[in-house]
This record gives structure tokens, C-alpha cells and sequence, in this order.
């Protein structure tokens, strides 16, 4: 752990920060390339300015122990700008190398200010790590944010695709649409025993026409699902088997017998509405 | 002692779970309600679990055992207001409910006894009991 | 932000067995789990704690908050001193049953869970882990 009191960066930070600032935006700049209009010169100025001015405060008070408390207002600050300048469409080692340009105009400046070759050398590695770990960091919240926006991506697609839709009072339809894999198959299943409860429907109709293939985990998921909903108090009418999915699930060896099925979505319809006492008439014309 | 109330509505009887029970006091109920179904002839009896979040293979058992006692002594059980996790659990658990009705809200399963009950043995057809009546039995605080 | 937490519990009565109930569903629900999963960690402490209790003769249970880098998970290590399971792989078994109906519920239990693993010899007691990981 380096005491705040072994370490010059602070002091010269302070001292020569003019220079030192240019140097690096000038650095940054050269970088940058043609990316260089994404950001203001004045905000990139203005930014590498705040950067400086925070790793002053934290080596004065804290040293150079990058995850104690006195580097948060840095790591907050670097949070922040990995994220901006992601949106503003840099990639994540062009945000590295915001901090990394910082190593040169540093350096250059501890050897114009002398010393022991052994202090030098000393202060130039304690820099370099600083610096590096610094860097790192802004790709570690780069690739957190990206997690996340992955994540809720698929979360809305997820919502997109599979619509729970009520048909009739009492009357839920699941049309299910393209490849069904196991993760998807059982969050889509959990959202509709919840909405039966919320609806308070006694019939669900899952429909799979727009399914292509399914297999055992899925067509487990699907019994699963089935099985839930009749200890919750509703039943389940899986309609649109293709026959090649028919086929498929003969030959897995999965135990259908249980479950209610219809060719189509109207067939289902039809039989939830039966279910329920109801007919469909047709309309006494007024004269 | 601690008890899970039974209340009584018409020929019907109607247990609410609202606490976390252990174990005694899920004994004591299955001990409650045979008694109740023979004392007082009742033809069904409604589990409410919708305040339930947990349901483990003794509760499980609790719940065939009454749906089996309540057969001998002619009556039946449904269950109602089952959780979605608690279903889920239940399915992967491998836990079946051999003897048990099923129905969403305690609405629906009164209707479900309802319909199916075999006439009482009178020569006159008994209008059903209106929702609004509920007798909470006197003896019920023994 | 929850910090890594490991807790003892005992296992002696009823009481206690609903107590570990809540605090499973408490840490769980502080993990981060859903409700789902949430649902199948109590259920599960809640058949291992009977077991240690009803077949067991009383003994514990160490509850830990688990931290995998960027995964975080619930551990559970039942444990007692009681007559031990003579036939490991024929009580996992789905139907298998002492004698009360449902059986000891470990091949059911095991499902709910992402780990299992027991360990137990006649008189040499009974030790079953299991976790979930979110």
C-alpha cells in the first residue's frame, strides 16, 4: 500500500497541471483520429481537465490504493464517462485510452523534475500501475453496460414475441412463434400461470403452429406448465401441432395422454368456450 | 391452542391458510376438519391456500389426507387459489394431489362443489345456499 | 448489496424448521432470486429440515450467502447425527417412501436445486448440501 506521503503524483499534479493537461488532450486528440468529431474539444478539454483534478484529490488523501474509498469520486467519474462515450460511439479501448494517454505527458514530467534514478524509476512504475488499473476499470463498466442493454434487449424481445392474449372472459391464447428453447420455454410458461391468476382465466390456450421443431426439454416444459396450471385450477389446451412435431414428440417417447390437444387455435377456441357453458349464436335480425 | 379457523357456510366448509404453519398445527387442522365434516355431514370442504407461499410434501400429504377422509365420509375437497411458484415447485417436487379438486378462487370452487353434488335425499330439489350466508359454527371455539 | 453471510441454525422442533423457512426466504429474496426460485429454495429447506428433524433425531443447518465473482447463490448444509441412510441411491429414487406416504422427498428436492450432494452412512449421521445459483 502506498502512503500518501511516498507517492508525487498529487504534487505534481498541482505544480505543473497547465502543461501537463495540454500535453494529454494533445495525446488524446492524436488518438482519437477521426473520431474526433464525436466530442467537442472543449468537452474532451474540459473532461481531462475534471480527470486531474479528482486524481490529485484521491492520491493526496488516499495514495494510490485505486479501490479504497478515497478513489470513488475517480471510479464514479470514470463510470460515467465509459458510459457517455460509449453512447456517443467510441469503443470501449478508445475510452482505455483516455486514461492511458495520461502516462506519457506524467512521465515526461517526472524526468524534467530530476531525482534519483532509483526514485524516478520508482515513481514511473507506481504511475504505470495506477494508470493501467485505472484504464482497466473504464472497460469493466463498459462491459457491464453492455450486459445490461443485452439483458433487456432480451427481456423486450422476449415480451414481443410471446403475447398472452385473452380471448373471452375467462379465455387465455399463447400463440407461441419460432424456435423454443428451454430458457425461453419456461420464463414465457411462469409469465402465463401468472397472468392466469391475474385474469382469473379457467382456460389457457397454448398455441405452437408457428413452432417448427420442439424438443424433450421443451415438450417437458410444456407438460410442466400444463401440470401447474391444473393444480392452480385451469386447464390447458395445447393447439396447432404440426405433424412433423407430432412426429417428434411420438418418437421422443413423451406421454401427451394427459394433455388436451387440438388441431387449431380455432378448434381450442371452440372447446375453452364449451367448457365454460357457452355457445356462439347468431344475432336475431331486427326488422 | 393455536388453530386454523373452519368456518361454515351452508352445507359447505371452508378453511382459510393464512399462516406459515408448521407441523402440529397442520396435524391439528387435518384432525379439525375430519371431525367438522362428520359433525356436521358436510358435502365439501374448501382449502383456500392463496396466502400460501410455501407448500412442502407434508402440507402436501396434509392435504390428500383430508381430500381422503372428507371421501369416506362422502364429502369432497377442493383446493383453491394455488400460488404459480408454489404450482411450479409442486410439479417439479413431483407432487400429485390424488383426490383433489382444483379451482382458482374460493367463487369458483364453491361452484365447482356446487354443481356436481348429488341430490340430497329429499324429494324436493334445495335451492343453493346464497354467497352471502356464513354461519361460523358455535362450537368451532372449543 | 448484500455482504457473504454464513448462519448455524439448529434443527430441534417444528418451530424451528418454519424458522429456517423464513430465513431462507428472507436471504433469498435479498440475493436477488425470483419469486419462482425463491419458492424452490424454501420448499426445499423446508423437506431437508423435516428430514433432519423426523428421520435425523434433530440437528442443524448452515445457511451461506454464496459469491461466485459476477454470480451470487444460496448454500444449505443439513446435518445430524441420526441413523444415517443405508441405501443413498435407492432413497433418490423417485416413489421411494419410509413407510408415511411421500417418502423422504430427496429425489423431488433434488430437482429444486442446481447442487446436491449427500453424504451419510448407518450410524455415521446424514449431511446433504444443496444450492441454487441465481
Amino acid at each position: 500500500m502506498t502512503p500518501a506521503s511516498a507517492t508525487r503524483l498529487p504534487e505534481l499534479l498541482t505544480k505543473h497541471e497547465g502543461p501537463i493537461l495540454d500535453r494529454w488532450v494533445e495525446e488524446q486528440l492524436a488518438t482519437i483520429g477521426h473520431k474526433r468529431g464525436l466530442m467537442s474539444d472543449a468537452e474532451l478539454r474540459e473532461q481531462s481537465r475534471e480527470f486531474l483534478a479528482l486524481v490529485r484529490q484521491a492520491a493526496q488523501s488516499g495514495g494510490l490504493e485505486v479501490d479504497s474509498a478515497s478513489w470513488t469520486s475517480v471510479r464514479d467519474f470514470l463510470g460515467r464517462i465509459s458510459t457517455s462515450r460509449a453512447v456517443q460511439g467510441f469503443s470501449p479501448a478508445e475510452t482505455a485510452i483516455f486514461v492511458f494517454s495520461l502516462k506519457q505527458p506524467v512521465i515526461e514530467q517526472l524526468r524534467r523534475d530530476g531525482g534519483s534514478a532509483e526514485g524516478l524509476f520508482d515513481e514511473v512504475w507506481r504511475t504505470n500501475l495506477l494508470l493501467d488499473r485505472l484504464g482497466l476499470y473504464t472497460t469493466e463498466v463498459y462491459q457491464k453496460g453492455r450486459e445490461q442493454v443485452i439483458l433487456r434487449q432480451q427481456e423486450e424481445m422476449l415480451e414481443l414475441s410471446t403475447p398472452v392474449v385473452k380471448l373471452w372472459d375467462g379465455v387465455l391464447a399463447l400463440p407461441m412463434i419460432g424456435t423454443l428453447d428451454s430458457a425461453r420455454t419456461q420464463i414465457v410458461m411462469e409469465a402465463l400461470l401468472q397472468r392466469i391468476v391475474e385474469t382469473g382465466a379457467n382456460v389457457a390456450i397454448i398455441d405452437i403452429t408457428g413452432v417448427p421443431t420442439v424438443d424433450t426439454l421443451v415438450a417437458q416444459h410444456l407438460i410442466k406448465t400444463i401440470t401447474a396450471a391444473r393444480l392452480m385450477g385451469a386447464d390447458c389446451i395445447i393447439s396447432g401441432i404440426r405433424p412433423q412435431i407430432a412426429s417428434t414428440i411420438v418418437h421422443l417417447g413423451v406421454d401427451l395422454s394427459d394433455v388436451v390437444t387440438k388441431a387449431t387455435l380455432a378448434d381450442a377456441f371452440g372447446l375453452a368456450l364449451d367448457r365454460l357453458g357457452l355457445t356462439v349464436g347468431r344475432a336475431v335480425q331486427r326488422r | 391452542m393455536e388453530r386454523i379457523p373452519i368456518l361454515k357456510m351452508g352445507d359447505l366448509l371452508l378453511v382459510s391458510i393464512q399462516v406459515d404453519m408448521h407441523d402440529q398445527l397442520a396435524l391439528t387442522l387435518q384432525d379439525d376438519l375430519t371431525d367438522r365434516i362428520a359433525k356436521t355431514g358436510a358435502r365439501g370442504v374448501l382449502i383456500d391456500i392463496s396466502a400460501v407461499e410455501v407448500v412442502d410434501s407434508f402440507i402436501g400429504r396434509m392435504i390428500a389426507n383430508i381430500a381422503g377422509m372428507a371421501r369416506i365420509l362422502d364429502a369432497r375437497t377442493v383446493l383453491v387459489g394455488m400460488q404459480p411458484a408454489v404450482a411450479i415447485t409442486l410439479v417439479e417436487l413431483g407432487l400429485t394431489l390424488p383426490g383433489v379438486q382444483t379451482a382458482l378462487d374460493v367463487e369458483r370452487g364453491m361452484a365447482l362443489l356446487r354443481r356436481d353434488r348429488r341430490p340430497a335425499s329429499t324429494l324436493v330439489e334445495v335451492e343453493p345456499v346464497p354467497l352471502e350466508t356464513s354461519d361460523v359454527d358455535a362450537d368451532e371455539q372449543e | 448489496m448484500p455482504t457473504s453471510r454464513s448462519e448455524e441454525l439448529p434443527l430441534r422442533s417444528g418451530a424451528d424448521v418454519v424458522k429456517v423457512r423464513q430465513v431462507v426466504r428472507t436471504w433469498a429474496a435479498e440475493l436477488g432470486f425470483s419469486l419462482v426460485d425463491q419458492t424452490k429454495l424454501v420448499t426445499g429447506a423446508s423437506e431437508l429440515a423435516r428430514n433432519t428433524l423426523d428421520h435425523g433425531r434433530g440437528g442443524s443447518v448452515r445457511l451461506e450467502m454464496l459469491d461466485d465473482g459476477p454470480r451470487r447463490g444460496l448454500g444449505m448444509m443439513f446435518e445430524d447425527r441420526g441413523p444415517g441412510i443405508a441405501d443413498i441411491n435407492l432413497a433418490l429414487t423417485d416413489g421411494y417412501t419410509t413407510g408415511n406416504g411421500l417418502g423422504l422427498g430427496l429425489s423431488g428436492t433434488r430437482r429444486l436445486m442446481t447442487e446436491f450432494r449427500i453424504d451419510s452412512h448407518p450410524g455415521q449421521g446424514t449431511r446433504v448440501y444443496c444450492a441454487r445459483w441465481r
